[in-house]
């Protein structure tokens, strides 16, 4: 059976139509993991039996007349950055090597509830620092596309998964765009929500006023039916919307007739790869076709949101990231001679570089002296930069941008340089600082076969516009669907 | 990069109250890193932001506060279940001073 390579709308109506089962569908996509991710790598661990007695208990209520839930059986693959019940959860990092989550995040019941089955933990940068996952502390993972490229990051592993079907659906998380940038990368659809809409609870911070969770998928469809499981109001998180959430499945089935986009100008300057720019512009003529107005739009203060972001963001962390001392979980020096050498020495083994430069950064940042010119700056510059984006939906319902500068990169080719690598963030980061949604899904590829990415970037809570004007342009686009074949480097010789 | 924006020494300062410790290559490539990285940040310098009000938060929500009642919370065996240091039900760590 090919059961993985649907998506999971195609195999929920397979099992509603009992012509498969739930165990079977996992018993496919654990074929299907056992055959590729040798190659890929998207898994950081496995959560087989635990999976196998869920598929069996949802077929003995469906076939006991239970009503099918919405998710029944669909296998998903979670950030190694959300705590799951009992199954470790390391963050892509040594220091929480072997940490079992006493308790589920609340995007993690949800999906339970849903009838979604968590088969793994998907490798990412250690602590969500990184667009590549190169920096996770158990090696990288490969894009499914091109076996010498990084799938990006920092959910690469989640943005793998799916691409290379070992998962119909999985969760990341996105802080400057690390939901977005790999599903771009990775050839699949990525949504960061609206600050608020998805509950953080269980979701071990990074940057706490910039995170969020959200879904990656196979097509916009299952973006939809996943926002509809795994959005709403939660009060175990205060920063959690008290809104009501929209059905997303029927909001995408409506026409974009009418809807005014906006194309800011600041996106297409240099930096920007000539078949990516190619993309995005055939992309718009797909959107003008459906009977969308385009028009020109500025953001003036984009070019700020790099320095704006990393301020923000290391200093959340460096504050953040305090916990990790050795004493409650996770990975401890032992013989230490005092509990200060305990933490230091801590600290130093079991954080990653990556980890550690933002850390210094942060606290650099927040340290006496600095705090004005540094973080109250940034905090300011957000604030213009939120104004920018207000101002541009006062006449736009969406704007559309690439997703990132290039398509994906190759392995090692900026791992050395931070900024260099800060910069692949540089088109979704803004969308973190101003809280807003966006959704990254394929506009084509280049000459390379590479996955090109395109932004459609929404107001505040308005999930289900661009989740419409996503939908409109998968079903219109008329770009051939490719799926990666995954093979070897050595496979590859052999064939040159 | 014309001037230092922070030096070795700054650098091992902030590594005390990041309680981060590092080897003397470690200090120089850190002290090197942060320096192209904390110029690449003077461009904020470029906008007056004198009357701008910082955001803190993005949605301007009241402050939601859970009711004061008691609720179930995780048993003293499950918040020690993440270490091998653990002693009469406390977590153990080396002498403090």
């Amino acid at each position: 059976m090919t059961l993985h390579k649907l998506s999971a709308h195609d195999v929920i109506d397979l099992f509603k139509k009992k012509k498969v089962t739930a165990y079977e569908i996992i018993q496919d996509i654990y074929d299907r993991i056992d055959k590729v991710d040798g190659l890929v790598k998207a898994f950081l661990i496995l959560n087989r039996e635990d999976a196998f007695k869920q598929a069996k208990e949802i077929d003995i209520k469906f076939k006991n007349g239970e009503e099918p839930l919405p998710l029944a059986g669909i296998a998903v693959a979670i950030k190694d950055i959300i705590a799951t019940k009992k199954i470790e959860t390391t963050c892509g990092s040594k220091i929480l090597k072997g940490f079992r989550p006493p308790y589920n995040a609340t995007v993690i019941d949800k999906l339970r509830e849903a009838g979604a089955i968590i088969i793994g933990k998907t490798n990412m940068d250690e602590f969500a620092m990184g667009s590549s996952t190169e920096n996770s502390a158990f090696g990288p993972t490969k894009n499914p596309w091109d076996l010498e490229r990084v799938p990006g990051g920092s959910s690469g592993g989640s943005a793998a998964a799916v691409a290379a079907d070992e998962a119909f659906i999985a969760l990341g998380t996105d802080t400057g765009g690390s939901v977005r940038q790999p599903a771009s990368f990775c050839g699949v659809v990525g949504l960061k929500p609206t600050y608020g809409r998805v509950s953080r609870y269980g979701l071990i911070a990074y940057a706490s006023s910039l995170d969020q969770i959200g879904p990656i998928t196979k097509d916009v469809v299952d973006c939809a039916l996943t926002m509809n499981i795994i959005a709403g109001h939660d009060n175990k998180d205060s920063t959690s919307a008290d809104l009501e959430v929209p059905d997303y499945l029927s909001s995408c089935q409506e026409g974009i007739e009418n809807i005014k986009i906006g194309v800011p100008k600041e996106y297409f300057v240099k930096g920007i790869d000539i078949e990516v720019k190619d993309a995005i512009n055939k992309a718009l003529r797909v959107f003008e076709e459906l009977g969308a107005k385009i028009e020109e739009v500025s953001l003036p203060h984009t070019e700020y949101s790099l320095p704006t972001y990393y301020l923000i963001a290391t200093a959340e962390a460096s504050s953040n990231l305090a916990r990790y001392d050795g004493v409650q979980y996770g990975y401890r020096v032992e013989d230490c001679k005092d509990l200060s050498s305990m933490y230091e020495r801590t600290r130093s083994e079991g954080f990653g570089k990556e980890v550690k430069r933002r850390i210094m950064l942060g606290t650099y940042a927040l340290s006496s002296g600095y705090y004005d010119a540094y973080y109250l700056k940034a905090q300011k510059v957000r604030t213009l930069i939120r104004e920018d984006f207000s101002k541009a939906f006062n006449k736009y319902d969406i704007l559309v941008t690439p997703t990132s500068p290039t398509p994906a990169f190759k392995l090692n080719e900026k791992i050395a340089d931070p900024l260099t690598m800060y910069l692949s963030d540089i088109y979704t980061i803004p969308v973190n600082l101003a809280g807003i949604p966006a959704i990254s899904l394929n506009c084509g590829y280049n000459k390379n076969n590479l996955p090109i990415g395109l932004q459609i970037i929404g107001k505040p809570f308005k999930e289900e516009t661009i989740l419409r004007v996503a939908y409109n342009f998968e079903q219109n686009c008329e770009i051939e669907k490719r799926r990666p074949e995954i093979s070897s480097i050595k496979d590859k010789e052999n064939a040159e | 990069m014309t001037e230092k924006i922070i030096t070795k020494k700054e650098v091992e300062y902030v590594a005390k109250l990041a309680k981060l410790e590092f080897n003397e290559e470690e200090k120089e490539e850190f002290t090197y890193q942060l320096n192209s990285i904390l110029d690449y940040f003077k461009k904020l310098n470029e906008i007056n932001t004198e009357k701008i009000e910082p955001t803190a938060y993005v949605i301007s929500m009241p402050n939601l506060l859970n009711k004061d009642e008691v609720k179930p919370s995780l048993s003293q065996k499950e918040v020690l279940s993440n270490t091998k240091y653990v002693q009469k039900g406390y977590f153990k760590v080396p002498k403090i001073i």
